[in-house]
């Protein structure tokens, strides 16, 4: 293994996870009483609704250093607020496009629908991510930008 | 063929060995007589009658005796409609048998996790009054003015003086076995059964104590008085409801032949529960009794106690397949190399879940050995040999353990016999309380205005309990509901915090071994102290219990705080618990964080504690950044529209409408068909007895019918639903065009149906083949020709891929319907193929017993991998071939009738509620409850709630006690009147709007409009707080409470602080 791989094996990334409070954190909950294990990454901010997620904080969150983002809502038709995640799709399928234009791999940023009862589901979304990230490696384009 | 299978079945039940060569060992078996499974227990300390003081007097509306998760559940319903309950417990402690389990079926939740939280709401309930520690010794009058007579024995210590500090427990010499540890462990003459226990008073075990006084020199509150005096306590009240629960069977007498009580590492299960529980004997640690080794390997033997009328009780237990499950899968988490085996009957997983958590275990390598266990001797080393009869190969063999555990019976409460006598009821045959119909009235006594819950009328598991226990209080209120209720008395006022620089409080909890085991508590708790801000930092063993609860109150009081910070399990649980203690304290309840370091932590990231505590510091760090942010919150009330909607006109539908009607609330019932009756209508008779269904039905049909309260719209659909609980509207589809309802709470009772069969097991291609409802009606119809030889085909489509669950009534229908069609031709032969016999609970498996040993009816057991094969030949003659996994032969039946007991599943109407609603399902069509446990009736979103067999198909019994508790649980909101909003909401700063109307545009409610002056303005009714037009606002005009872009930002920026 070169010394490069070795590095990069030893560097952690940091993720932010936006869950919204009726299915995806419930849905992180059941990964938990399950007890599937993912990798420890990630670190979860609770928000009502997917919707709620204002482009602003991706943009923030990359800006303080994060290298990936995630935001998991209800499945498209469930959102707990009717249309919240259409909102928040809408919304962040753009800031997608934002990024790339900026620099940002989009791929660093993730959306996912992760019901209450998919446990197993959140576990996989998280450990997927994570390596996916851990590939990038770290994110420094936006990092420390003011 | 051999024709043994009857054979084999006498054996099954008269436990006489199945060769002679076979039980080498003849197990050493004392009969007892009858009258001694019902001694004469001893309630009271007869040297305390001298202290007795003079009488005291209570009123109430609703005694409840017994407060286990049944009583708590009872009188939390009632209380909550705003009715005054007085409870009594004859334990020192609140909380029953569950709060001894380490985890619970099939979800392994953490038991004293789900009922500290009750036991706490319970003990603070301003309508109950809670006298533990005390027994009923008689009951007169009737419904709507009984007199109770309640003796108190003293505890010997003052309550209001008591801390719990536990001072008192070292300086007493005197050491007593404790029961509440299963015999495992001792304890001293003053105790607490638990560390969670309610109310968190020491109390002096009156029979052990010497008197020496140590306890109350050292005792520095001076709580401990000699003189404290038993209490005859006469209580008014207007109805009853008895949940004293059961007791467990000790294989000492009978079934010896196990060596429980000989040998040392032979245990029960719920021993084995005390040695996984975190507060247990062996703090969590499996330990073997003998020496304290850790086990390399375990076996439970079923049934002991169990289905056996020699030795031990007649009827199936129930819950012993899935908790020896749950026991072994935990067991085989903890030590993956651990090896776990199960010597069973049957392998009775037939609730909603439980056959995917059975092969669940079977992954993990939990070996299941169908067996006859005939006994077991003891090694040098300690181990344990059982000897046994695998009923598969037919070979005696031997298995040799380090540690066995017997999964003992369900058994009625010794204490029955007496406990009938002082309230005038009836006890049946097994000594547990005689219901009054276990078709029609499973819940009332033979007394009128006396109710049951629980498992002291047959066995149950918890959610069945917790639905009957509902169902109880519904029925408890009926004769009390024109007494004048309840009027809260206000919060506590609110301590003014705005302004104030932030106090913060962190607590870190260990969640016994839950958290602590996987991460560094102690040390999250350190790192929080630094934070600047926070002024206390703690970990502690339990943050839910009531005395963790005292100590969040005293340090909120005592240092200022004024944010508090929980890091825990999950908000979604345990949210409500410490909101309501804050509020206690005098604190907004906004202001408080909770971080969940258990289900998005500890529970995820078991292997490695570094990164573990690591991340658990980050989101405590992250949390208290918000909350330096937070800001209390004001919370607005609406009315209550009275009424409720109930979907599907069914027997639970019906029930539950009835239930509603004797609390004098107006039930709406929609029904799709033309006739109420549901699934009822095409069966025949009822499992387990010969009653006609029409007989059942017909009466509550005419009821419904005949009730001022109820209105009933057939052929009728749901087409669109508004509004939130307490204020529905309805558009409902009728004969005489669209309607709209106003209404205030939901009852889905949706019912199910059999599979769609076509394709399987010949299914459409011969008029010889139909379903089991379909075989009813043609009896009903008398349009059967004579069949010589009938088949059926119990599990069809069960169980596979597709459809992973047990149908949980096929095997009872199958039974009962081979009993009709032997009683119609007594000339045919009846075959059964089954996979596993999972007839549970009373009187079934009695049922089940006589129709096979009676009717001579062959049973045939296959496997899942070799399906029975239906063979139709050119002329439309049928043949059935299947392998006998008893006898491992293969069997031809040329068949006149084959009977498919069909798989069931939810209604096809389901997936239209589940958008109407917002509410979640499952595999089959069945609803998913917000909690498996302790919420079976109730659904995530509020207002609506769901019961029969819609939640999972279900007999009789269980429901009309799911229906009648939908009705108490749907009649709270109604019956107080008004419900509180909530107060995270939208919020408009006018100076920054500049009057786009994006948010107007967002909000999925129109709760936001434009005024006049051209500002957006929140509905604060309509408003729900998901925050949407806090993200589409460009101006930051409009914040969502709690969650506001500061608050947020913070916590981004905190996520990605380094820690050192
Ligand atoms: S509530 Fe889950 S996405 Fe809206």
């Amino acid at each position: 293994m070169t010394q490069e791989n070795e590095a990069k094996d030893e560097w952690e990334p940091k993720i932010i996870g936006f869950l919204c409070n009726w299915c995806s954190y419930t849905g992180a909950d059941l990964a938990g009483t399950s007890r599937l294990q993912y990798p420890p990454n990630i670190r979860i901010i609770k928000v009502m609704c997917s919707g709620r997620v204002n482009p602003q904080f991706i943009l923030k969150a990359f800006q303080e250093g994060a290298d990936g983002i995630l935001v998991s809502g209800c499945h498209p038709g469930d959102c707990h607020y009717i249309e919240g995640n259409y909102h928040a799709r809408r919304k962040l399928t753009l800031l997608m496009d934002l990024l790339d234009y900026m620099g940002v791999d989009s791929k660093r940023f993730q959306m996912s629908w992760v019901s209450a009862s998919e446990g197993q589901k959140f576990a996989e979304v998280v450990t997927t991510f994570t390596n996916q990230i851990k590939e990038m490696g770290p994110q420094t384009k936006l990092r420390g930008v003011k | 063929m051999p024709d043994q299978s009857d054979d084999i079945i006498r054996q099954y039940y008269e436990d006489v060995p199945l060769d002679e060569d076979y039980l080498l060992q003849v197990p050493e078996i004392v009969m007892m007589d009858d009258e001694s499974l019902v001694d004469e227990p001893e309630i009271e300390v007869s040297s305390e009658m001298a202290f007795r003081k003079s009488k005291k007097t209570l009123e109430g509306d609703v005694l409840v005796v017994g407060a286990g998760i049944s009583g708590m559940q009872a009188a939390l319903d009632i209380a909550d409609k705003g009715y005054r309950v007085i409870m009594i417990e004859k334990s020192a402690t609140i909380g029953g048998n569950m709060v001894k389990l380490d985890k619970t079926f099939p979800t392994n939740d953490c038991s004293i996790c789900t009922s500290a939280p009750k036991m706490v709401e319970v003990a603070r309930h301003r309508n109950i009054k809670l006298i533990t520690y005390a027994n009923l010794s008689k009951l007169e009058g009737e419904p709507g003015n009984f007199k109770a007579r309640i003796f108190r024995k003293s505890k010997y210590v003052d309550p209001d003086k008591c801390t719990g500090c536990g001072d008192c427990v070292p300086v007493c010499p005197v050491e007593v076995i404790n029961p509440f540890e299963e015999k495992l462990a001792k304890r001293k003459a003053i105790y607490i059964e638990f560390p969670q226990a309610v109310p968190i008073v020491y109390t002096i075990d009156y029979d052990a104590c010497v008197g020496c006084g140590s306890c109350e020199r050292f005792c520095e509150p001076d709580a401990i008085s000699f003189l404290e005096k038993s209490e005859d306590i006469e209580v008014s009240v207007g109805s009853v409801i008895i949940a004293t629960g059961y007791e467990l069977f000790e294989p000492l007498e009978m079934r010896r032949e196990y060596g429980y009580g000989k040998y040392p590492n032979v245990i029960t299960a719920m021993q084995f529960e005390r040695l996984l529980s975190s507060f247990g004997p062996t703090d969590g640690k499996m330990k073997r009794p003998s020496d304290g080794e850790k086990p390399k390997s375990i076996a439970w033997i079923q049934c002991v106690g169990s289905r056996s009328k020699q030795l031990g009780f007649p009827y199936c237990s129930r819950v012993c397949c899935m908790y020896a499950t749950k026991e072994a899968s935990i067991a085989k988490e903890l030590e993956p190399g651990m090896n776990v085996s199960v010597f069973y009957m049957d392998l009775r997983a037939y609730g909603k879940d439980f056959q995917q958590y059975y092969d669940k275990a079977k992954k993990m390598g939990v070996e299941y050995i169908r067996s006859r266990p005939s006994s077991v001797y003891q090694n040098d080393d300690g181990s344990i040999t059982i000897r046994y009869m695998d009923t598969h190969t037919r070979e005696v063999a031997e298995k040799t353990v380090d540690m066995l555990v017997l999964s003992t019976a369900i058994m009625p409460s010794k204490e029955n016999k007496r406990l009938a006598e002082a309230l005038g009821i009836e006890i049946d045959d097994s000594g547990f309380f005689q219901v009054k119909s276990i078709m029609t009235d499973p819940i009332m006594t033979t007394r009128d205005g006396v109710f049951l819950a629980g498992c002291n009328q047959g066995p149950k598991d918890i959610p069945d309990s917790v639905s009957m226990a509902s169902g109880a209080a519904a029925k408890a209120v009926a004769p009390i509901i024109d007494r004048v209720k309840v009027i809260p008395t206000p919060d506590p006022p609110q301590k003014q915090v705005v302004g104030e620089k932030p106090r913060i409080g962190v607590f870190v909890c260990h969640c016994g071994k839950n958290i602590h085991s996987f991460l560094d508590t102690e040390e999250v708790a350190r790192y929080s102290e630094t934070i600047p801000g926070v002024v206390y930092a703690k970990d502690i063993m339990f943050a839910c219990s009531e005395d963790t609860q005292k100590d969040i109150r005293q340090n909120i009081d005592a240092l200022n705080l004024n944010r508090v910070i929980i890091a825990a399990c999950s908000p979604i649980t345990h949210g409500g618990l410490f909101e309501d203690t804050l509020v206690e304290a005098g604190l907004n309840k906004y202001l408080f964080e909770f971080v969940n370091i258990r289900q998005h932590c500890s529970w995820v990231h078991s292997h490695n504690k570094v990164t573990a505590t690591q991340k658990a510091k980050d989101l405590v760090r992250m949390s208290i950044e918000k909350a330096k942010l937070l800001e209390p919150l004001s919370q607005e009330e609406v009315d209550v529209t009275t009424g409720v909607l109930i979907i599907g006109g069914g027997l639970a539908g019906m029930r539950a409408a009835l239930a509603l009607a004797d609390m004098k609330i107006p039930a709406y019932i929609i029904e799709k068909d033309s006739e109420l009756g549901g699934q009822l209508r095409h069966l025949h008779t009822l499992f387990p007895s010969d009653i006609k269904a029409s007989e059942i039905i017909q009466p509550i049909i005419q009821q419904v019918e005949a009730s001022e309260y109820i209105t009933v719209y057939k052929n009728t659909t749901l087409e669109n639903i508004e509004g939130y609980i307490g204020n529905f509207k309805a558009t409902i589809n009728s004969p005489d065009g669209e309607i709209e309802i106003d209404y205030g709470t939901t009852i889905i009772a949706s019912g199910f149906g059999e599979i769609d069969m076509t394709g399987k097991y010949g299914y459409g291609q011969s008029q010889k083949i139909m379903t089991q409802t379909e075989l009813e009606g043609r009896i009903l119809k008398n349009d059967l020709p004579n069949p010589k030889k009938i088949v059926m085909i119990n599990c069809a489509g069960a169980m596979d891929k597709e459809r992973p669950y047990c149908c949980r009534i096929g095997c009872g229908v199958s039974i009962k319907n081979a009993k009709l069609l032997k009683e119609k031709f007594p000339n045919s032969d009846i075959y059964i193929l089954y996979r596993d016999i999972r007839v549970f609970g009373k009187d079934e498996e009695e049922y089940f017993a006589k129709v096979i040993e009676d009717g001579h009816i062959k049973i045939v057991r296959y496997s899942h991998e070799e399906q029975p094969n239906v063979v139709i030949d050119d002329d439309g003659n049928l043949t059935v071939k299947v392998r006998d996994q008893v006898y491992n032969e293969d069997i031809t039946i040329p068949t006149d009738l084959l009977v498919l007991t069909a798989q069931t599943e939810g209604d096809p109407s389901a997936h239209k509620l589940v958008e109407m609603f917002k509410i979640p399902i499952g595999p089959g069509n069945f609803f998913i409850e917000a909690h498996a446990k302790i919420k079976p009736l109730d659904f995530a979103t509020g207002g609506v709630y769901f019961c029969g067999s819609a939640h999972f198909p279900k007999n009789l019994a269980d429901t009309i006690a799911q229906a009648e508790g939908a009705a108490s649980r749907a009649a709270i909101p109604i019956l107080k009147g008004k419900i509180t909003l909530e107060g995270i909401t939208a919020l408009v700063d006018d100076a920054r709007c500049v009057g786009c109307g994006l948010c107007v545009d967002a909000c999925p409610y129109s709760a936001i409009e434009l005024t006049d002056e051209g500002k957006a303005l929140v509905n604060e009714a309509l408003c729900k707080g998901c925050g949407l037009c806090n993200a589409t606002c460009r101006s930051g005009a409009i914040q969502q409470k709690g969650f506001n872009d500061h608050q947020i930002l913070a916590m981004i920026k905190s996520a990605m602080f380094e820690v050192i």
